[in-house]
């Protein structure tokens, strides 16, 4: 028997924008109930929308990333249907002509190669407010999200199982945060994922099923999407497997919740026993017509995409996997790389120093590693001073702390705190030679080889370190006791 | 004073000849008196009247810079949002709603210190040819308070012809302002789409309303069309500036237009149920723009006779959705013991609405929804390009066009109630404007009996109001209908 | 488009128009819409094989608000109208769906 998981994502990503769709009323997370709200949002008698240029223009350069085709001729449309949290009682949206269309996004999978996810389509749309019940024996209507810019995001169905669902929205995520277009931040439910699933079975006959595409609704966390994935994943197979007429043709597609505490999915409702949107095009707002030299504009802002930076900084600089990921997890980190590494700094020392040391500073603050106080073009001098063997790793830890709060170049603070390490042979030499005249025992260990060796190399080692007050450069020192121990 | 155009009015209060808080009084003692016949005003507003007249007066005569409307009393529809009291739309789901916003053109009348009297009857939310249904009281029309007095802006158009008011706005979607304006013997004037802005305006059809004036005279319609005309970045519908900015109305006003070619559409004056009196009085009209050197041009507007079926699918479809907000959720009434959640929505509707308004809701619903679509919606719109074609074709050729506002002298209250059919049918003249976009005026031009108005429709290419406008007063100079009065006893 | 309206399919309509109908109602409205329908369907008859429909009558495109700030109304002005509130919120009979339509 042969199971295929088919799989389809709907995501909504909330753009970052400073108003909503259509009107002035502010985007706001956790602010009192009801007070971004205006007569527009509200769905008051006699009001109309207008586009927010920013959230239109964030929609084409997303939809640029994602390499779709951007539509030039776009019209919105109104989807009918009643609901507390829908003042309204229809949602603006995209039916027919969405903005754009047939795109595809690359997602690294955990075997290190690379698989493309077709995009179908993605529309602009607002947002809906929200309905409280817990605890509450009637519900409360809490309108400030309504109006919110969303972006759907519709995938054709080329995903196979629950963790490629995850690593898209990932990936996805990263995408609209280097872009500028959405923060993205999971905990404010910037984005939420429906999957669409089903299974193609071909049992040991030959003869073909497909279970009913069951969508479920309204995830928003990835944790969430990976485990309702799976989950539909056993449980369309167990109910096939029980009675092979659980088909598509039989049962068509329906709705499901998640129910995250018991791990499973609801059934809510058929597809047919859902709402009969209505779609018609939007009276109140006009179509937008897009030309060359507008497209141009915002094919200009679209940065460098985050799979293909990632890339660059493996292959061009030769850093690991792992570090070009923890590089490449936020732009600005990126971009403060690359920032150095333009200013002459050796591109693995920039990357220790920025994994080791600045990323753990601007984790702690949470800022970005850009505002900890030091400067890309310091970062980069600072690397350049290990290179070249100027200072010592654990020497070059204490130069960065102090860069934190002092404004001079790395080389300069070295000095001052005696940290430049002394690479000149000869004068190592010197003191190398006082060393092994005071410690011929520790010598003799050496020239004798054995299990004392090491032991007796890394003090002598120590001694110099000792006499160098620290700075002497550790190579160079071995390198001097090897020649003078032959 | 009493006998003043609202434009007279205008220039005696700004030389000091008349106060506007007298004139004000005057006005609010005729609407005790006449109200409780006409039925006009779902409200009115004396105190604040006559503070804003009183205010008016202090500014001129501290020589003090003052609107264009400055002191002049007007009434507005009661579906055009107001900080001030209600708006009720004409509907019981609205009878306490109180908009925390004014309406664009209703910023702009104060803006050019007019003084609001009040807000005026109409068919429930817009949807009538008669103001019968209104779901708050009635209105009778000052000609003859057994008939109608049009719709849906009966209210406005019986509260200019009785004098409670000296100007008068209102809204037309299917020939709301026209269908009034012919019924009560005052002018009315539906602007091209998009030349007022609709923000504020409680939506019926939203690709067909537009906000338009009623003025006893075309020179008072031009008066109060400057005052609101204008681009709007709150409506996206609403024209810009460059695109097609506002001329002075007046300036040109009473200069004739030379070489005037006025079409005469062949399928106006086959249309069926057309009155002689009204064929009469119309062909008389024509033959007076003839006599002062117009020529007629006969033509045809051959998709004219589907204008009402595609306007009463574009509209209630429309509708359907722009009405589907009233729920009882979030303001307007709501049922008293709902069962549940979905109760609010149904219950509250049910009570709130009436029949006319739940019929074109349903009529919408249909033709928007799964299966009906294709045939009864975007057909209607195809069909709505095919009339828009018509007119352009028409006006490649001629300046205007002329033909009755209704088929008909007003009717009798309670004679169409309950066909509804028959009621669409008012609208045969007016409803193709509104499919095209362009603009069209009625002007009084003749009475019935000697005694029941009658109304001369003329059209003209989009953004083309200064054009409407001359021509309509080519007639009005010519004539003397606009002077008359209906005989009201008190 | 030819076949006549029925009660049924009456009844279906004021359910997605969320209208409650007695039966009365129900047909009396199914003979008034069958009749306008009828009417209406005249337009069967207009050939519109090359004919794009017209939703806009206007020749604009492209209008747009810049994304700046505009204050909003306070709570109390948002509730005003509010048929039942519940401190800052709207109130309603307890919703039972689940969130999306």
């Amino acid at each position: 028997m042969n199971v295929q998981t088919i799989v389809g994502l709907e995501i909504h990503v909330q753009l970052a924008t400073r108003t909503k769709l259509f009107c002035g009323c502010k985007l706001g997370f956790g602010d009192p109930p009801n007070s971004n709200v205006c007569p527009v949002c509200l769905g008051l008698p006699g009001t109309l929308p207008v586009m927010n240029r920013t959230a239109y223009e964030y929609a084409v350069r997303t939809a640029l990333a994602l390499h779709c085709q951007i539509a030039r001729f776009t019209k919105w449309d109104r989807k009918g249907y009643y609901y507390p949290d829908l003042p309204k009682n229809y949602q603006i949206s995209q039916y027919d002509l969405p903005l754009s269309f047939d795109g595809h996004l690359e997602i690294p999978l955990e075997d290190g190669s690379a698989k493309t996810i077709r995009i179908l389509r993605a529309h602009l749309e607002e947002d809906a407010g929200k309905n409280l019940h817990e605890g509450l024996d009637h519900s409360r209507v809490d309108l400030n999200r309504t109006g919110t810019p969303l972006l759907e995001i519709v995938t054709q169905p080329d995903l196979s199982d629950p963790a490629e669902c995850r690593i898209l929205a990932e990936q996805l995520q990263r995408l609209v945060q280097y872009l500028g277009v959405s923060e993205a931040n999971m905990q404010e439910g910037h984005m939420r994922f429906e999957p669409n699933i089903n299974l193609h079975i071909t049992d040991d006959d030959g003869a073909e099923y497909r279970t009913p595409i069951c969508e479920v609704k309204n995830l928003n966390s990835f944790r969430a999407l990976e485990r309702s994935v799976a989950y539909e994943q056993w449980r369309q197979k167990q109910q096939w497997q029980r009675d092979h007429a659980y088909t598509q043709e039989n049962h068509g597609k329906q709705n499901r919740g998640w129910n995250d505490d018991r791990g499973e999915t609801v059934f809510q409702r058929a597809k047919e026993e859902a709402h009969d949107y209505r779609y018609f095009p939007e009276p109140d707002l006009v179509p937008i017509e897009m030309d060359d030299a507008w497209l141009a504009e915002i094919q200009a802002s679209v940065c460098e995409l985050p799979l293909a930076r990632q890339r660059r900084f493996i292959e061009h600089y030769g850093l690991s996997a792992y570090d070009a990921g923890v590089l490449t997890a936020a732009r600005s980190t990126a971009e403060f790389f690359d920032e150095a590494v333009a200013a002459r700094g050796p591109a693995k020392r920039v990357a220790n120093l920025i994994t080791q040391q600045g990323l753990k500073i601007a984790n702690e603050r949470g800022c970005a590693v850009g505002q900890i106080g030091i400067s890309a073009a310091r970062i980069g001098q600072l690397a350049q001073l290990i290179e070249d063997g100027t200072i010592n790793a654990s020497a070059a830890a204490a130069v960065f702390d102090t860069m934190l709060t002092d404004q001079r170049d790395p080389e300069t603070i070295a000095r001052e705190h005696r940290l430049i390490q002394q690479s000149d042979a000869a004068a190592l030499a010197v003191v190398l030679a006082e060393v092994l005249a005071a410690h011929p025992q520790a010598v003799a260990d050496v020239k004798a080889g054995g299990k004392k060796t090491k032991k007796a190399r890394g003090f002598l080692l120590g001694q110099v370190m000792q006499k160098t007050g620290g700075q002497a450069n550790p190579q160079i020192v071995n390198t001097l006791l090897d020649e003078s121990l032959q | 004073m009493e006998e003043c155009t609202a434009l007279q009015l205008r220039d005696g209060i700004a030389r000091g000849q008349y106060k506007s808080f007298e004139v004000t009084e005057r006005i609010f003692e005729r609407i005790e008196r006449r109200e409780a016949t006409i039925g006009a005003f779902i409200s009115t507003f004396k105190e604040e009247a006559l503070e804003k007249a009183a205010r008016v007066d202090s500014n001129i005569a501290a020589g003090r810079k003052v609107g264009s409307l400055a002191g002049v009393p007007i009434a507005i529809k009661d579906n055009l949002a107001t900080r001030f009291g209600t708006t009720t739309c004409g509907s019981k789901i609205l009878a306490n709603f109180a908009a925390p916003y004014d309406a664009h053109v209703v910023e702009k009348l104060e803006a050019a210190d007019a003084v609001i009297v009040g807000k005026c009857n109409l068919d429930e939310f817009a949807m009538g040819s008669s103001c019968e249904n209104s779901g708050l009281q009635k209105t009778v029309n000052p000609w003859d308070a057994s008939r109608v007095p049009g719709g849906s802006s009966g209210g406005s158009a019986a509260a200019l012809a009785a004098g409670m008011c000296y100007g008068a706005l209102g809204s037309d979607t299917g020939g709301s302002i026209r269908l009034p304006a012919s019924f009560c013997g005052v002018v009315g004037l539906k602007p091209t789409y998009g030349r007022v802005s609709r923000y504020g305006l409680v939506a019926y059809g939203s690709s067909l309303d537009q906000i338009g004036p009623f003025g006893r005279t075309c020179a008072d319609a031009a008066l109060l069309l400057q005052a609101i005309a204008g681009h709007d970045e709150r409506d996206s519908t609403s024209i810009g500036e460059t695109e097609a900015p506002v001329p002075d109305y007046l300036a040109d006003l009473d200069r004739p237009i030379e070489d005037l070619n006025i079409g005469v559409a062949r399928e106006f004056f086959e249309a069926e149920g057309l009155d002689p009196a009204v064929e009469r009085a119309v062909r008389e009209a024509l033959n007076i723009y003839e006599g002062m050197g117009a020529r007629l041009v006969p033509l045809s507007l051959p998709h004219m006779q589907y204008a009402i079926s595609a306007y009463y699918l574009i509209a209630t479809a429309e509708a359907s959705s722009n009405l589907a907000r009233y729920d009882g959720v979030h303001y307007g009434h709501r049922t008293g013991r709902p069962r549940d959640y979905l109760d609010v929505y149904y219950a509250s509707r049910a009570e709130g609405f009436g029949a006319e308004v739940k019929r074109r809701i349903m009529l919408g619903t249909y033709a928007l929804s799964a299966g009906y679509y294709d045939a009864y919606y975007l057909k209607a719109l195809k069909v709505r390009n095919l009339i828009r074609q018509d007119f352009q074709a028409a006006f490649e050729r001629v300046d205007a066009l002329c033909c009755p506002t209704s088929p008909e002298p007003p009717f009798k209250i309670g004679q169409k109630v309950d066909d509804p059919l028959t009621m669409y049918l008012s609208d045969i003249y007016t409803i193709s404007a509104n499919l095209a976009g362009i603009p069209a005026i009625s002007i009084p031009c003749g009475l019935a009996d000697g005694r029941l108005p009658i109304g001369l429709q003329i059209m003209t290419p989009a953004f083309t109001e200064d054009r409407i406008l001359r021509i309509a007063r080519m007639f009005e100079a010519a004539t003397d209908y606009h002077a008359r009065r209906p005989e009201l006893k008190l | 488009m030819s076949e006549k309206l029925t009660a049924e399919q009456v009844r279906h309509v004021a359910k997605l128009a969320r209208l409650a109908c007695t039966d009365e109602e129900i047909a009396e409205f199914t003979e008034q819409l069958a009749a306008i329908l009828q009417y209406v369907g005249q337009l069967e008859q207009v050939d519109t094989a090359d004919v794009e429909p017209l939703a806009h009558c206007l020749p604009v495109h492209n209008v747009f608000r810049r994304d700046e700030v505009r204050p909003s109304l306070t709570n109390d002005q948002a509730l005003a109208n509010a048929p039942q509130r519940d401190g800052e919120f709207f109130a309603v009979p307890k919703v039972l769906d689940d969130a999306s339509a």
